[in-house]
């Protein structure tokens, strides 16, 4: 990876970051409503693995913690904001919300709140992607806690059996809302969970992006030429509240500051200084460009936008009819 | 036009539909090497293979989402549930996924997914085989709802289904399968929407679906025999969204309603259709509406407790009889 490639990869996650910092602003300004679940922390997950995907083209479903998904996938982080203030020009004309972004243009396929509920959409586009007979794989992220779903024994014994093309990544940040991993389930390493479905399988460090990376190569490589499932494990923490209501009581100060020395900005930030990718000024130019750019250009673009109008509320609910369709 | 049973006219809608587009597939439990519980897929899986009549696990609620996943990126599964009471288990994907996802992508993604179902009591299956749950699909917002009573609709039915952009369920009867009806022998649509006058009539109107559609047209016959009443027999047949003006139409004209269904009454088709007697042609009527409808109870297993949880024809004439007076 050259220098301008990793310069941008720093950039996509300081903005990530700086992005969900200021949706937190949002929220307490009460721009944003309803549940908010940010990424901070986790950054080089989503971005590491999609950094080695075709996105545009593969499809890519997650949870409800999908801003960054959701952007990296290639959505128009205006269109994002604009969603999350509730916005006639949102991804998803503000009938979603932060837990329901939507851009089937980059192949961006959602933003789920039921956990779990992913799972079996991510077989289904590989189901349709095999029909066809195309060469996309379907790319599903989820938390360690959707794992003791039903539909995550299900559809890995299906996709398994069907050979389908889905590349699934844990993203175990150790906790589901305030309930630690080792109170939750038995078998913690979450990547041995898929064995008795045949699945490939990996664990690795989700803090430091030239290993997500490194490792979302093969898996990615190996779905997209094998056309079956594999199941990769990012070991990751969130730095912020499960959600914007969580006191955080769970957990001790120590292990928020150990995980914090492993925040994957830092990590790769201090990687590029090292290499003398980047300097110190450099870091903070780009810095100031991205807050520049979030609060002149996107919340206000977001602010700006006008609201669904009342009269079209109950559109969508079905499809419109085009001439000469049935039914 | 050929005579055929109502679930040989469902296998010859998913033949039609799957020899057009290769990305219609069916899957489900048994329903490919096996050729389906009620023989509505047999045939298929030789001719068309394994990648699109698959023979499911017993995993309703996931091959349920591969279906969604596989409707929102432009193919068109059928899926059937093996009996409606498994339905349940799929209720998660169904309503959280397959019924919000074109509202709440802002119409961005379609979802043209067709679930079916054989609903209904058959013959001493028990409680967990007998559920009927038509009130359950129908209160849900973004989901069709259609109830083929003929083999002609169970045809047609699934034909509109399948070209249709939306989720749509079809709940079928385990009773009806080997009921006999023409079909046309050129292809053709019954509509998702709107109801279907199954017999004129002047002096009151029964409104009916699925197999209560047979119960009100045999009580029509004997009003009109023995009784001299002139009963109107209407199709519901689309159960979401329901076709308000064709119910007060009907209305307007025999001023009299009586809805018959096979579910029990709390929050059900006959609550949703006297509401909309109520709110559409309230001064019409000259009769308080009235239901018939099961006991709300699970359905025994005992024969005779069994029928007697479940209504029938006799006691649509009643219900006619007593309203008229005569
Ligand atoms: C089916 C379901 N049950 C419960 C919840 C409430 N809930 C929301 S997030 C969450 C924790 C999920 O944890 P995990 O999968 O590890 O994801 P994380 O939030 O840690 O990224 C719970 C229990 C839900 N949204 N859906
Ligand atoms: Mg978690």
């Amino acid at each position: 990876m050259d220098a301008t490639d990793q310069k941008r990869l720093l950039r996509e996650m300081l903005f990530a970051r700086r992005f969900e910092e200021r949706c937190a602003e949002a929220y307490h300004e009460r721009q944003i409503g309803g549940f908010l679940h940010l990424y901070p922390g986790e950054e080089a997950c989503a971005i590491g693995v999609l950094e080695k995907a075709r996105t545009g083209s593969d499809y890519v479903v997650t949870g409800y913690r999908d801003h960054i998904h959701a952007l990296k996938s290639g959505m128009d982080p205006k269109a994002l904001m604009a969603e999350l203030f509730g916005k006639e020009t949102g991804c998803s004309k503000g009938r979603g919300g932060s837990m329901h972004l939507f851009d089937p243009d980059v192949h961006f396929m959602g933003g789920y709140a039921l956990v779990g509920g992913p799972f079996p959409l991510a077989a289904g586009f590989a189901k349709a992607i095999q029909l066809r007979g195309s060469d996309e794989i379907s790319i599903c992220f989820l938390g360690d806690g959707a794992n003791n779903q039903g539909t995550f024994h299900e559809t890995m014994n299906m996709a398994s059996l069907w050979n389908l093309p889905v590349l699934f990544i844990c993203e175990n940040n150790l906790y589901g809302i305030g309930t630690a991993i080792e109170r939750s389930t038995v078998e913690i390493n979450q990547y041995k969970r898929v064995a008795p479905y045949k699945i490939e399988a990996a664990q690795c460090d989700g803090q430091d992006i030239d290993v997500v990376m490194d490792h979302a190569e093969k898996a990615v490589q190996y779905v997209r030429e094998k056309r079956k499932p594999y199941f990769l494990e990012l070991m990751t923490y969130r730095l912020r509240g499960h959600s914007m209501s969580d006191s955080g009581a769970y957990r001790s100060k120590e292990e928020v500051e150990e995980w914090a020395q492993r925040d994957p900005i830092g990590i790769y930030k201090r990687r590029l200084l090292e290499a003398g990718v980047v300097s110190e000024d450099e870091f903070h130019a780009m810095d100031k460009a991205i807050l520049d750019e979030i609060e002149n250009e996107i919340v206000r673009f977001a602010a700006e936008s006008p609201e669904p109008r009342l009269e079209d509320i109950a559109r969508y609910v079905y499809t419109e009819k085009e001439a000469g369709s049935h039914g | 036009m050929a005579e055929m049973m109502y679930w040989q006219g469902i296998l010859r809608a998913h033949d039609e539909e799957m020899a057009r587009d290769p990305l219609v597939f069916a899957m489900g439990e048994d329903i490919g090497v096996a050729g389906g519980t009620y023989k509505a897929t047999s045939g298929l899986f030789a001719k068309y293979g394994e990648q699109r009549v698959i023979d499911t696990p017993i995993s309703e609620n996931s091959y349920t989402g591969i279906g969604v996943g596989a409707a929102m990126i432009g193919a068109r599964p059928i899926v059937e549930i093996m009996s409606v009471n498994f339905a349940w288990l799929a209720m998660d994907q169904l309503m959280n996924n397959a019924a919000k996802i074109h509202y709440m992508s802002g119409g961005r993604i379609r979802c043209p997914f067709v679930m079916r179902v054989p609903g209904g009591t058959a013959h001493q299956l028990g409680a967990q085989h007998s559920a009927r749950m038509e009130k359950v699909f129908m209160g849900i917002s973004g989901l069709r709802v259609v109830t083929p009573a003929t083999p002609r609709d169970a045809y047609g039915l699934l034909k509109s289904a399948v070209r249709c952009d939306d989720p749509v369920v079809i709940i079928e009867h385990e009773s009806m399968y080997n009921l006999k009806g023409e079909i046309p022998d050129e292809e053709f649509f019954t509509p998702l929407e709107g109801v279907e006058v199954m017999r004129p009539g002047k002096d009151v109107s029964i409104f009916a679906y699925n197999i209560s559609v047979h119960w009100a047209l045999d009580a029509a016959q004997k009003l009109a025999q023995d009784y001299g009443i002139d009963a109107e027999v209407v199709d519901l047949r689309a159960l979401k969204p329901m076709d308000r003006a064709g119910i007060a139409a009907s209305v307007r004209k025999t001023h009299r309603a009586v809805v018959v269904e096979e579910d029990e009454a709390p929050v059900g088709v006959g609550s949703e259709v006297v509401a909309i007697l109520n709110e559409e042609c309230f001064f019409d009527l000259d009769a308080a509406p009235v239901r018939v409808h099961a006991l709300d109870v699970p359905i025994p297993y005992n024969r005779h407790l069994e029928k007697a949880a479940i209504p029938n024809a006799g006691e649509v004439v009643a219900a006619v009889r007593k309203m008229l007076g005569r």
